[in-house]
């Protein structure tokens, strides 16, 4: 069980207010992202979640239970860290036990606790070497079976794969979604990626400067972004905002249409403009078009390889299906 | 050009840096040269280096007219002491300073420091009184004291300067593991520091070792300790060159061959950090 219930909580650090009263359930078994850019407040609200930090205002509820003043210990949560913080003179071995034999547990049921996680994790032919000899995604993998012996209510992940290469990344992330599934335990995720939002929450917590700018599953985010900045964050690459007369038309300061849901011909189009740099993905290609009507050039994706080139003129049309208008405070209209 | 450049200056360099070196260390060869002579030989003019006649009979007698062992006993139960309790007192509080800053911390490492600048004899007799009035003179109970409170502040720094080299994100991940803070520092933060911690110990135990005033000052029979045993063969009965000399040279022996062996971890640990 690990429901958090974060009532009207705000952090200020020396009188600067970091994070707002905010409210926010995530509930058990949910995978929770907390997406945002950097310095936007979400590794503070995790280690308030996690009582590394102490609130400023408000109360953290854990289960039911106010865990407001409670040390980090007693409130039954397991941490990954983006810099792994395993220790260092322990083994892999002594890493993973080290929560366990903190709750006293006897040396049996330890060991065989330490033998199922280093089975789950792959890490068996490690458990006797220091850290420091472990590649990247092995460290990662140490601190999670950390995480996993203790049988948490729920796990804080800070940002746990910045400190890996794309193509580890990708594992971990499909690794970590494998063991969420498995486990079905609450899962706190922090991270700066919004790929890494999209592809592994039941649920993205999207922040700006400490404020929560809109909650909701990862296709809701896509398709019904509140307001700009959500429509800006989420997606890569990220929706075209085009201002200018041609939104006025439509009866909005800013439109949106994402790069999907534009169409690109030489022939003809609602849009007319020239071809910039294009990107070849192979599967995609994404053309960056710098069109009379908008200041900012437009991004569009074709499927496929399309042979339209440097300095051509071309015609875009949008989906009016798929467009996003936002009034002048930024908010979504339609 | 540049390579017998390079060259010509490691030379000069090494001979600087052994020439310094011998500097330094001239006078305690001169000591232990001194106590292998007569007391004649040790006088003659010009001095003699090698040339003289050998003998250990100057350590005879300073072993027939002085309790050596006592008084050894006493710097090691005085040294060892004042760096064990300072250390017991040191790791928290640079834990809470390396960890839990306020906004104060700077200024109370500072003005920690800061008491190392008072000449000790600026507080001799208050300390001397207060010593009186507790009943603590002459006793090792008292100078353990003293040398630790002496020392504490660069115990506290150092260890200070260690912690705050380790990251706090392994602090705090013992934290979530469901340590106490006995346990956190207990296994996690001082498994890690011991570089820091034994260099910190065996720097402490030298100074305290080899602390002079407050323990001719503060002893007088009972609790002296190998300083006040070298004072003894300095003054009452003339000048005792030899005798005086091998008196060092035991007072001196045990430190040196510590800190023979433990060259290799005071270097390391007195520049860690340093380079990362």
């Amino acid at each position: 069980m690990g429901r958090i219930v974060l009532d009207q909580v705000n952090k200020s650090f020396d009188g600067v207010e970091v994070i707002p009263p905010l409210d926010l359930t995530i509930e058990d078994g949910e995978f929770t992202v907390f997406v945002g850019p950097s310095g936007c407040g979400k590794s503070t609200l995790l280690r308030l979640i996690a009582g590394l930090e102490d609130v400023t205002g408000g109360q953290i509820h854990i289960d039911g239970k106010d865990s407001t003043q409670l040390a980090p210990a007693k409130r039954k949560l397991a941490m990954v860290f983006q810099s792994y913080a395993l220790y260092p003179h322990m083994s892999v071995r002594n890493n993973i036990a080290f929560p366990l034999k903190m709750a006293k547990l006897g040396r049996d049921k330890i060991n065989s606790k330490v033998t199922a996680a280093a089975e789950v994790l792959n890490l068996t032919d490690y458990l006797e070497r220091r850290p420091g000899l472990l590649s990247g995604g092995q460290r990662q993998r140490v601190a999670i079976g950390r995480a996993i012996v203790r049988e948490p209510k729920a796990f804080l992940f800070d940002e746990p794969l910045s400190n890996l290469d794309a193509a580890l990344r990708v594992e971990m992330r499909l690794e970590i979604g494998e063991l969420h599934k498995r486990l079905a335990t609450t899962m706190v995720y922090v991270t700066h990626d919004q790929v890494e939002a999209m592809t592994m929450a039941d649920r993205i917590v999207v922040l700006k400067a400490g404020n929560i700018e809109q909650v909701g599953s990862p296709l809701e985010l896509y398709s019904k972004p509140k307001n700009v900045f959500v429509a800006g964050f989420i997606g890569s690459p990220s929706m075209n905002l085009l201002e200018g007369p041609e939104a006025v038309k439509l009866g909005a300061k800013t439109i949106g249409i994402r790069p999907e849901h534009l169409s690109i011909s030489d022939q003809e189009g609602v849009w007319s403009g020239i071809i910039g740099v294009s990107e070849h993905l192979g599967s995609d290609t994404f053309f960056h078009v710098k069109c009379d009507a908008f200041p900012e050039p437009i991004t569009v994706r074709a499927s496929g390889e399309v042979s339209l080139h440097y300095g051509e003129k071309v015609f875009l049309t949008p989906n009016h299906a798929h467009l996003h208008l936002f009034s002048d405070d930024g908010l979504r209209i339609a | 050009m540049a390579r017998s450049n390079s060259m010509q200056l490691k030379m000069l360099t090494t001979v600087a840096a052994w020439s310094i070196g011998l500097m330094i260390f001239f006078p305690i060869l001169w000591t232990i040269l001194t106590s292998f002579k007569t007391e004649a030989q040790a006088i003659a003019s010009p001095p003699l280096f090698l040339n003289f006649d050998w003998t250990l009979e100057n350590y005879q007698v300073v072993q027939e007219r002085s309790n050596y062992m006592r008084f050894l006993w006493n710097s090691v139960f005085i040294a060892g002491g004042s760096t064990l309790l300072g250390v017991l007192i040191a790791v928290p509080a640079a834990w809470s300073m390396a960890f839990v800053p306020s906004k104060r911390t700077k200024d109370i490492l500072l003005w920690m420091l800061s008491t190392k600048m008072l000449p000790a004899v600026g507080v001799l007799y208050p300390l001397y009184l207060i010593f009186i009035e507790l009943g603590v003179l002459d006793t090792r109970l008292g100078l353990i004291v003293v040398l630790m409170l002496i020392n504490l502040p660069i115990i506290v720094w150092m260890l200070y300067t260690y912690f705050k080299e380790i990251p706090g994100e392994i602090l705090e991940a013992a934290r979530m593991d469901g340590a106490t803070l006995k346990s956190e520092i207990f296994y996690v933060l001082m498994p890690m520091a011991v570089p820091g911690i034994a260099s910190t110990i065996l720097l402490n135990v030298i100074l305290a070792w080899n602390e002079a005033f407050w323990t001719l000052n503060l002893t007088a029979a009972k609790a002296a300790p190998l300083t006040a045993f070298i004072a003894s063969y300095s003054s009452p009965e003339g000048l005792f060159y030899a005798k005086l000399s091998a008196a060092s040279t035991m007072a001196i022996a045990p430190i040196l061959i510590l800190g023979w062996f433990s060259q290799k971890q005071l270097v390391r640990g007195l520049t860690f950090g340093a380079v990362k």
